[in-house]
């Protein structure tokens, strides 16, 4: 596939990071020649310097013969205006913007093809701070991520001595919760991903993926663990663009601080936020952190724009006694470091917010893709069209089915019934079903399972 | 540098205008025989005369206005006007006193409603008209003053909001240009005053009674044509017409002029100011009226809800129409009703006072700064609904208050130092800086300003007029730097 990316910033290369690794022609625009420079180096594409919004930049790029542009630079209106010159003047398939402000995405009209010609519009920091409010909501879990419009729920949650599952084969949830379906999809202990059959036994320790309804995750995860207070303290670090948007998501249920080392930036915090606080300093500042109470706060949040800033502070806020803290690391080398050691969950935004982009460029009807254990594992969602002829599932019970190793049906949706993806079901068109990949290599395979048969058309 | 002359020019004209409107009382005069037409005669006479002269003796000077010399125009004009206003009531009423009769004016210009006349019902009808009329032009000028003057010199309530915040601009400047906004204000005030004339005629009143009372009681002045106030008609109806009209006075014009535009009423609950405004006069009313009852004032408790709520926010909204001397009342009642007077009206309404905008700014700060002692490293903005106040307006309230906490006090001191008892002199003052009307003790609703020595007069009309202007619309043009270039 041909792409064209506008814009090298973090989501543009991470982007693009992701997508040269599934084997695509990729060019990517961009104002600054150091940053493309830096890109090209480190990745096998293309670079074109100039503004994306520019038709002879975007000529120059290929993008006559591009099956996709994505335009992710600073600029909204950038994003829109390039969107509006591919469909209207170069016939791009599709178009994919990421489009930050609400104005623009609660107008349909905006967006739509008489206007903008906008196919997706994906907004990182708005799935970043679903990512953590939903962290926060669950305060056991270290990923809750959602599928089928919410109905089903992939958690990932680290067992715990003392959990009444731990020490038992999994075969036991059902003696347990009789009421509750639920599967593990899989386990990794230590790195090592652990394909789960019903006599393997959850030890402490064990990082457990389990899907459920997403009304019953709380009932499994008391299986695994302690549960923990519910939250009411949050405390942000950092009031940039996912700080803010956290802070407006959390204030209405929770007590919420901000901590922002610019003094104009605080302004409008404290102007835009209602109900939590505002503080001006810098969020490695202990005696701030101190007088603040960091020691009261159920979970500490580090989102500055700097990864050794948020690790700084969020380090001394753990010493300093916050309960938990979710630390946003860009370096990837970072994460592995620190993850599960004095940081409780290190999150890499561009890992968070590329699902939403792959699922553009999968092959097969893919409706949502989420990366896991930083981009070590998948989980995706499907719909199965086609006829018996044409397509290998359907007419298939799952323990039928062929799947490739290193990949395990986790759940299937029908309609608005969310079933666990027991052996005795039988996949009919329309099924929405819920992939769990340990093994990236298989992905293709996976895919070609959904891709409907030549006999079809 | 401010140019006198071209300042003198338009006040000509403005003085021959004014003196148009004795029209008026001279037509119902005539038609009524009531004896008093000649006064407006040689009063319109006068005012013409003075007016035209000054005018065709300043014409060469004519140019436009700067914001400065627009405070002096502002200044001269509440000045003057009172003067030529005076003149129908100084010549036709042979015992009043020059003194009383620039005081009757000033009251009745500023909307303050303090009267030195008693046996109202006996006076002429035309008089009374006069009076009321004086009333209804002055509310006039008080909105235009607030919307298109006062915006302009930088000072009055609303102003507040400045363009440092966008939203509540869109309320504030409601049109582009601020002479169709004052129209707007306008066709609103008269359609009110004529909707109250007609309830209260339809309630009961005589014709000419209503008029007066209608004009009354938009310009929140509270000049009545009986001695007994509204308590003459002892009439439950005409006191919920009166509490419902006295309420849309105290609102901000503002708002009012929105709702008219949207169609909806939806923005009175979204104006925080009338928000609170509604809320502090609902409570009052409510423990005024349950400290009557337990004292045992009134025997039943909705005799008490009724007086409570009638002279409560009679004097509230800085009306001070009466139904009941409540100055026999216990004496935390009518002391209250002096303390909300002080801030309960909202900015850009006819009533008087700090300003219920200003009252909030104040509690908030106080509020910000108990929070700032906890979280010494936070960002507190201040709050009004959705709308931010800029420090810069926070501190230009705090002036404003401190202007006006020094005011009463300077007064009340002269007023105790000319020899009257503290609670008469801080009443008379509070009531007159406020623009309410009737004070406590010796010049309770019961009584009238009469009694008072010329000295205090006196301080009475500056202190009437400081309130209307503003405190600093008034004060500036005393200061050295307003005659500099």
């Amino acid at each position: 596939m041909k792409i064209v990316i506008l814009g090298a910033g973090q989501v543009g290369s991470s982007v693009a990071e992701a997508l040269v690794s599934e084997q695509n022609d990729i060019t990517v625009v961009d104002l600054d020649p150091e940053r493309l420079r830096a890109l090209q180096d480190r990745l096998d594409l293309r670079t074109v310097t100039g503004s994306a919004a520019h038709p002879s930049v975007l000529a120059s790029a290929g993008i006559e013969d591009a099956d996709m542009m994505i335009a992710v630079t600073q600029s909204d209106e950038t994003n829109l205006v390039a969107c509006k010159l591919a469909h209207q003047l170069f016939n791009v398939p599709t178009r994919i913007a990421r489009v930050r402000a609400t104005e623009y995405l609660m107008n349909d009209m905006v967006l739509g093809k008489d206007a903008f010609s906008v196919d997706l519009a994906i907004c990182p920091e708005q799935v970043l701070t679903d990512y953590i409010v939903r962290l926060i909501e669950f305060p056991e879990a270290l990923q809750v991520l959602e599928f089928a419009e919410g109905k089903v729920s992939l958690v990932a949650v680290r067992s715990f001595q003392g959990g009444p599952l731990v020490g038992h084969p999994l075969k036991d949830i059902k003696k347990h919760m009789p009421a509750v379906d639920t599967r593990v999809a899989a386990i990794f202990r230590g790195d090592r991903p652990i394909f789960p059959e019903g006599d393997t036994v959850i030890e402490a320790n064990d990082e457990v993926f389990f899907l459920a309804a997403t009304q019953n995750i709380r009932q499994v995860m008391r299986e695994l663990r302690r549960m923990d207070k519910p939250v009411k303290r949050v405390m942000i670090a950092g009031g940039g663009n996912i700080g803010l948007r956290l802070a407006r998501a959390l204030e209405r249920d929770y007590s919420v601080k901000v901590i922002e080392h610019n003094k104009v930036r605080c302004e409008l915090l404290a102007d835009t936020l209602t109900s939590a606080l505002v503080l001006y300093g810098d969020v490695t500042d202990e005696s701030l952190l101190e007088i603040e109470h960091v020691d009261e706060m159920d979970t500490y949040i580090a989102v500055t724009n700097d990864d050794e800033n948020n690790i700084m502070s969020s380090l001394l806020a753990k010493r300093l006694g916050a309960r938990r803290v979710v630390t946003l690391i860009n370096r990837r080398a970072y994460v592995d470091l620190l993850q599960s050691g004095q940081i409780d969950i290190a999150i890499s935004p561009a890992q968070a917010t590329i699902g939403q982009l792959l699922a553009h460029v999968r092959h097969g009807d893919v409706t949502r893709v989420h990366s896991l254990r930083r981009g070590a594992a998948e989980a995706l969602e499907a719909v199965v069209h086609g006829d018996a002829k044409s397509c290998d599932l359907i007419g298939r019970r799952i323990g039928e089915i062929l799947l490739p190793k290193g990949s395990a049906i986790g759940a299937v949706v029908r309609g608005d019934e969310v079933m666990m993806g027991h052996h005795d079901i039988e996949v009919r068109p329309g099924d929405r079903i819920i992939i769990f990949v340990a093994d990236k290599k298989v992905l293709p395979k996976v895919e070609k399972l959904f891709q409907v048969g030549v006999g079809f058309f | 540098m401010v140019r006198v002359g071209a300042v003198l020019n338009l006040l000509g004209a403005v003085i021959a205008l004014f003196g148009l409107t004795m029209i008026v009382p001279l037509v119902v005069s005539f038609w009524l025989e009531d004896g008093a037409t000649h006064a407006y005669d040689e009063a319109l006479v006068l005012a013409l005369g003075s007016g035209a002269a000054l005018w065709f003796a300043t014409r060469r000077r004519k140019a436009e206005l700067t914001p400065r010399d627009g405070i002096l125009m502002v200044l001269l004009t509440w000045l003057s006007l009172p003067l030529i206003a005076s003149l129908p009531l100084y010549i036709h009423i042979a015992e009043l006193s020059f003194t009383d009769a620039f005081f009757e004016a000033t009251s009745g210009l500023t909307a303050t409603g303090a009267t030195v006349l008693s046996g109202l019902d006996e006076l002429p009808p035309s008089i009374n008209l006069w009076r009321a009329l004086l009333h209804w032009i002055g509310g006039l000028g008080i909105i235009v003053l607030a919307v298109a003057i006062l915006p302009v010199l930088g000072v009055g309530g609303r102003q507040i909001f400045r363009a440092e915040t966008p939203g509540p601009l869109k309320e504030t400047r409601l049109t582009p240009r601020v002479t169709e906004t004052a129209k707007g204000f306008w066709i609103i005030y008269v359609f009110f005053t004529a909707l109250a004339a007609m309830a209260y005629y339809l309630a009961g009143m005589s014709g000419f009674d209503a008029v007066v009372h209608a004009f009354s009681t938009l310009a929140l002045g509270g000049f009545s044509s009986h001695d007994a106030s509204l308590g003459y008609f002892n009439s439950p109806a005409i006191e919920i017409i009166a509490i419902v009209f006295m309420l849309v006075a105290a609102l901000s014009y503002a708002t009012h002029f929105v709702a008219w535009r949207s169609r909806s009423l939806r923005c009175y609950l979204r104006d925080a100011e009338a928000r609170a405004f509604i809320t502090v006069l609902a409570v009052s009313v409510l423990g005024v009226a349950t400290v009557l009852w337990w004292n045992g004032v009134y025997a039943e408790f909705a005799t008490a809800l009724r007086h409570a709520a009638f002279n409560v926010a009679s004097v509230a909204t800085t009306l001070g129409f009466s139904t009941v001397d409540y100055a026999q009342w216990p004496i935390f009642a009518p002391l209250w009703m002096l303390f909300l007077c002080a801030f309960a009206t909202c900015s850009g309404s006819t009533g008087g006072g700090i300003k219920m905008m200003r009252a909030l700014v104040m509690v908030k700060q106080m509020m910000r700064e108990t929070k700032l002692l906890l979280h010494p490293h936070a960002r507190v903005p201040i709050r009004l609904g959705r709308d931010i106040v800029p420090n810069q307006a926070v501190f230009a309230v705090l002036a404003f208050m401190t202007i006006y906490g020094a005011s009463i006090a300077i007064l009340v001191l002269a007023m105790t130092l000319s020899g009257l008892d503290l609670l008469t002199a801080l009443s008379a003052t509070v009531a007159s800086i406020n623009n309410t009307g009737p004070g406590l003790a010796r010049v309770g609703p019961a009584t009238t300003y009469a009694v008072l020595t010329d000295l205090q007069t006196w301080l009475l009309t500056i202190a009437m007029l400081l309130g209307r202007l503003e405190l600093l619309t008034f004060l500036v043009v005393f200061t050295p730097g307003f005659w500099r270039q």
